[in-house]
């Protein structure tokens, strides 16, 4: 923690000592946006969006799924860095504690569940129709 | 320090007392579109991939919610929330765009390119003109395919 007062050091102010790294990773999965996140909106547009079937078969592609999980990762390590410097911005006191933790809460939650989600449709064995195989 | 008894330290003026600019605007937005997309996009991308994990009647029901409920007897609440959805979609839309070529925008600054007051103006009307423009011509191209 810096070399601040010796007080400041016990409240915890000045630099934290990470400002480059979430710089960085910000940047980094910034980048990984671009192209996943590029892929699927490309994607989206392409689909027949009303046809389950067709959008199943889609994501249950072993090299669309890899990368589903693969944006899933880069877009939720990327809005929980955004998102942690909104509450800091705005967000002071006590409720800056219970913010962060929400803000976790939803970024690893809503990750596990988004790539648990990808790998079961990926995962989950195609049932044959009336007639097929 | 208590936070709330009056210094005698001279502060720095406040946001209102600048004359709105367009590097003020992009900023503003990239921040207001990117809480946008990690929040009602995301949350959206999720409630999608659960309805198409949970099979075709859940998938069915999800697009019935948001874009188009083909049901002759229609709810209200699908009513409401069929124009609602193409509402959100479309801002998604705008966001996502926004959100990119601000981010883009970015990393020239990173750079240690673009500050200059000429440049940056230009670029930052550039970035959400370009936003708007990529908005309008996605849904154009989404409809013309839909006829």
């Amino acid at each position: 923690m810096g070399d601040g007062t010796h007080l400041g050091k016990v409240r915890g102010l000045g630099s934290s000592g990470h400002g480059s790294q979430h710089w960085l990773q910000q940047r980094l999965t910034a980048l990984g946006n671009i192209l996943l996140v590029g892929f699927f909106v490309v994607s989206l547009i392409r689909l027949p969006l009303g046809d389950h079937a067709a959008v199943l078969r889609w994501a249950a592609d072993p090299m669309v799924a890899l990368a589903l999980i693969l944006m899933v990762v880069s877009v939720f390590w990327h809005l929980r860095l955004g998102l942690t410097v909104l509450i800091e911005d705005y967000v002071h006191g006590p409720m800056l504690l219970l913010a962060t933790v929400l803000l976790n809460f939803y970024a690893i939650g809503g990750a596990a569940y988004g790539i648990f989600t990808i790998a079961r449709i990926a995962l989950t064995p195609v049932v044959a129709g009336p007639g097929g195989m | 320090m208590a936070g709330n008894e009056p210094s005698a330290r001279p502060r720095a003026p406040h946001l209102q007392v600048y004359k709105w600019g367009p590097a003020m605007a992009v900023s503003i937005l990239h921040r207001a579109s990117g809480d946008g997309l990690a929040i009602a996009g995301v949350g959206l991308f999720l409630w999608w991939l659960g309805a198409i994990a949970a099979g075709p009647e859940a998938y069915a029901a999800f697009v019935a919610c948001i874009w188009h409920d083909p049901s002759p007897e229609i709810t209200l609440f699908h009513q409401i929330t069929n124009i609602l959805g193409k509402v959100v979609l479309v801002g998604l839309t705008w966001a996502f765009f926004q959100h990119l070529f601000s981010g883009l925008r970015h990393f020239v600054l990173d750079t240690g390119a673009g500050y200059e007051l000429k440049s940056n103006k230009l670029w930052s009307t550039v970035v959400i003109a370009a936003g708007v423009f990529a908005t309008a011509a996605t849904w154009l191209y989404i409809m013309a395919e839909a006829l």
